[in-house]
């Protein structure tokens, strides 16, 4: 039993270091440690990816709480692998938040965030664009029409007025079960 | 004082348990929590965390709460965050894998329906930062080049070029020169193209 757990942590170790870019950038790595070592079968995989896209929270903390408890059948074994792959980017981003905030008013550190600033909002947009799929918007041309009219009524809203972007989400899964 | 770890726990928490579809999702909502409502942080200092976010590895949802609850109130305002970030997915991926097999979920009519709708709203929820952002990091006519090359180049899922990190490290290195030219006091305006024309071979 020890060894499953010890397996766990240093697979979802690699998962945490190593996996860049959030999301979906990281789910060929957790496939690579948990399918091709025989943790779960790629159906599972399968299954465990579909979940998290209709669940909240990241992918990379749904897949590990899910094989940890799949894997060792106790609440215990999730705990470990959540907490496993979190830990050493949260101390990571520790140490750069404190290298940051201290040497705010280096002109590095000034002057990189300056050239810092628009790559951000580059990111973000390339993030929408990524999305911007047939996954996301359906693949028949009607349900096209709708997904399309829900989210440019969503940005709207999002934009132009106060209304709270959990509102929005909660407005647009209730539309959702109307429409489709 | 006690306060305001507990604020920043119940605000990551609800920033989580609505964050569908990765990091990026979950601009919106903290903007609106972090810089709009609680006013903790302006929404150029909250960029210049993103960028910091965005370069460690790990699950990017976890780092910006890690960053944001770290400029707030150091180590313990940071565990709050990210416990608050993880929290309600993790008992939710709890519940399912205790109570339910995954086709439950996977083939419920209803989940299906809700989801079809949710998911192109949170595409939406995505574009509209870009515009805020985009005010915030002081793009003007000029500058628009950076934020649209990196948004097409990252898009272009080219090998290697498509790589963000590329872009984080020649935005860094960018603007520190640009910086540095600036403050030996040299006229702003010409110095401002060299950097465009310097940027853009960069990228190309």
């Amino acid at each position: 039993m020890l060894e499953t757990y010890l397996k766990l942590i240093w697979a979802y170790l690699k998962i945490g270091l190593f996996g860049f870019g959030g999301g979906y950038a990281m789910l060929s790595l957790i496939q690579r440690e948990v399918v091709d070592s025989g943790w779960i079968t790629s159906q599972m995989f399968t299954d465990i990816v579909a979940i998290s896209q209709m669940t909240p929270g990241p992918i990379g903390i749904n897949s590990a709480t899910y094989i940890g408890y799949v894997v060792t059948g106790s609440v215990l074994g999730s705990l470990v692998t959540t907490l496993t792959v979190v830990l050493p980017p949260f101390i990571l981003t520790l140490i750069a938040s404190h290298y940051i905030q201290r040497h705010k008013q280096s002109p590095f550190i000034k002057g990189a965030f300056m050239g810092l600033r628009p790559v951000v909002v580059g990111l973000i947009a390339s993030a929408a664009l990524l999305l911007m799929n047939s996954e996301n918007f359906g693949y028949l041309m009607n349900e096209r029409i709708i997904t399309i009219a829900i989210c440019v009524a969503s940005f709207c809203i999002v934009y132009f007025t106060r209304v709270h972007p959990i509102l929005v989400i909660i407005l647009a899964g209730i539309t959702g079960l109307l429409v489709f | 004082m006690n306060n305001l770890y507990l604020q920043l726990f119940l605000t990551f928490c609800k920033i989580g348990a609505f964050t569908f579809g990765g990091g990026w999702a979950m601009i919106s909502i903290i903007q609106r929590e972090i810089v709009d409502k609680h006013k903790w942080i302006e929404l150029e200092e909250f960029l210049d965390l993103l960028a910091v976010a965005q370069s460690m590895p790990g699950i990017l949802a976890v780092n910006i709460s890690v960053v944001i609850g770290d400029r707030l109130k150091g180590l313990k305002g940071s565990i709050c965050a990210a416990i608050g970030t993880i929290l309600p997915s993790f008992l939710m991926i709890l519940a399912i894998a205790i109570f339910l097999t995954p086709d439950t979920i996977k083939n419920n009519p209803v989940v299906s329906r809700i989801f079809k709708g949710i998911r192109p709203a949170v595409v939406a929820l995505i574009v509209a930062p870009v515009l805020t952002t985009a005010k915030a990091a002081g793009i003007n006519w000029k500058t628009v080049i950076i934020p649209v090359a990196v948004a097409l180049l990252i898009y272009s899922k080219i090998p290697y070029i498509s790589n963000p990190i590329i872009y984080i490290v020649l935005g860094a290195i960018g603007g520190y020169i640009y910086y540095l030219r600036t403050l030996i006091g040299g006229n702003n305006r010409a110095d401002s193209d060299n950097q465009e024309e310097r940027k853009e071979t960069a990228d190309a």
